[in-house]
């Protein structure tokens, strides 16, 4: 019976999670972006720095009326917000946030292929709403959303699999446990350092995963008036925007578990560990988001040929031959054994 | 009550079978948040339908022709090249967690593996599928 309770906490710490992740990230956005361009940002929301705008943002966007146009496929429509924001809670399920069985959501033994594959249904979110909406404009943006997500898909899982190879196993408790036990000449590092190409590999393609700049070519504002979510209004527009972030947060925790060690730090003491953990794990995840926020604010946008050349000519080759290298160091030195 | 039964066991089969209906619980409960966030948002909001309201946005202007537009052929090729080399991510994946065990006659047969697919992209390539005119 108290495996039912645990498994009803954790479903409801997840449920109350991922909004605040999505809000907490949004602000992040909102504030960095504005500073890096010599502004303030929202300032007036809650007195304090602006902290509120987003949930003052979030209760309009309730209040507002729930417009499909007639022309659009009603029941498509209305599915593909919910079933994008229901791909990035999936992902969410996975992350490890601390040692100890307490601390998991739960612990998968295909964690890593899991989070790939449920993290891929968003695409199908996006394209029907690109389809369903009776707009040349979204139909555009989501054959161009779904053309990027799926060249990007591939470089993401093929510089997934040579983490998988390195550590020996799928699940994500594993791959930490693999990098708490690994070192090269005696310093302990995370998988970052051996697997640097993955890692840069795997942070690009998921800026491409999210259609944020310089990849969001499928929203592109100036051109498609963004894309697949110009029909949408009020609370079918906000899950869209909640799956944007909750999605980039999932991403960089996983990103963060998988290259950074995740909830593990070098010398924490075991007594201690289950409490630094979740700190670690929400630190390098931030230390990831903050980055991806970077890139938006500094490069511009790629064209659509510029970025489908970039995924099959760049990233799948140097993928596909980092997975040839990890696999023949894994088998014939010994030193990365591990 | 068996299911409870698979659930209190620790390892094997039944810890396995539960991880699995967890996940399956995570779903529903995120279906049910996003109904009742969706059922919530009914009472609050207006409904005041007219017909111009209905019509479809686009960029602010009458759309017109409808909703049909010429697009890239390249969509296509893009999505079929996707299909082999997702396919393949598929076969690679219980690879690399066996690697190890498997050693260097596993490692031979991959390179064989992957080098037949890195042929089709070479070959598609070569054939100017990833270059837009």
């Amino acid at each position: 019976m108290t495996i039912w309770i645990e498994v009803a906490v954790k479903t409801l710490a997840l449920l109350l999670m991922i909004p605040l992740a999505a809000l907490a990230l949004g602000y992040s956005e909102l504030k960095i972006m504005a500073h890096m361009q010599s502004r303030v940002g929202p300032m007036e929301a809650g007195k304090f720095h602006g902290w509120a705008q987003l949930i003052a943002d979030g209760l309009k966007f309730i209040q507002k009326e729930d417009v499909i146009p007639e022309a659009a496929d009603r029941s498509v429509f209305a599915l593909a917000p919910v079933l994008s924001l229901i791909s990035a809670f999936l992902v969410f399920a996975v992350v490890p946030f601390g040692s100890g069985q307490r601390f998991w959501f739960f612990n998968l033994d295909i964690g890593l292929f899991y989070a790939l594959a449920v993290s891929a249904i968003s695409v199908l979110g996006v394209l029907m709403a690109g389809w369903s909406s009776a707009n040349k404009y979204s139909l555009m943006g989501g054959l161009r959303a779904a053309a990027q997500l799926m060249a990007y898909e591939l470089p993401l899982v093929l510089a997934a699999v040579a983490v998988v190879i390195q550590a020996g196993t799928m699940s994500l408790v594993g791959i930490v446990e693999a990098q708490a036990n690994f070192s090269i000449l005696g310093i302990p590092v995370p998988y970052v350092v051996p697997q640097f190409a993955g890692f840069v590999i795997f942070v690009i393609a998921s800026v491409a995963e999210l259609s944020r700049t310089p990849f969001d070519m499928p929203m592109a504002e100036s051109e498609l008036i963004t894309g697949p979510l110009t029909e949408y209004t009020g609370f079918r527009f906000l899950f869209f925007f909640m799956a944007e972030y909750a999605g980039m947060f999932a991403l960089s925790a996983i990103a963060a578990t998988i290259y950074l060690g995740g909830y593990w730090l070098p010398g924490v003491p075991d007594n201690i560990a289950p409490a630094v953990g979740p700190v670690a794990l929400v630190a390098k995840t931030g230390l990831i988001a903050f980055f991806l926020i970077w890139i938006r604010s500094t490069y511009p946008r790629l064209r659509e040929d510029q970025l489908q050349k970039f995924a099959w000519k760049v990233l799948i080759p140097i993928s596909l031959v980092n997975i040839l290298v990890t696999s023949i160091a894994v088998v014939f030195v010994s030193d990365v054994q591990g | 009550m068996r299911v409870g039964r698979w659930f209190a066991k620790g390892d094997g089969l039944p810890s396995y079978f539960s991880q699995y209906i967890t996940v399956a619980l995570i779903g529903l409960a995120a279906i049910g948040m996003v109904g009742f966030m969706l059922g919530a948002g009914r009472i609050i909001r207006p409904s005041n339908p007219s017909a111009d309201k209905s019509l479809t946005y686009e960029c602010g202007v009458d759309p017109i022709d409808g909703n049909w537009a010429q697009t890239n052929i390249r969509y296509y090729l893009f999505a079929l090249l996707f299909v082999v080399f997702d396919v393949e991510a598929v076969f690679v994946y219980p690879w690399a967690t066996m690697m190890r065990s498997l050693g260097k006659s596993g490692l031979v047969e991959m390179i064989v593996f992957i080098g037949i697919l890195a042929m089709a992209l070479l070959y598609a390539w070569k054939k100017g599928i990833l270059a837009w005119d």
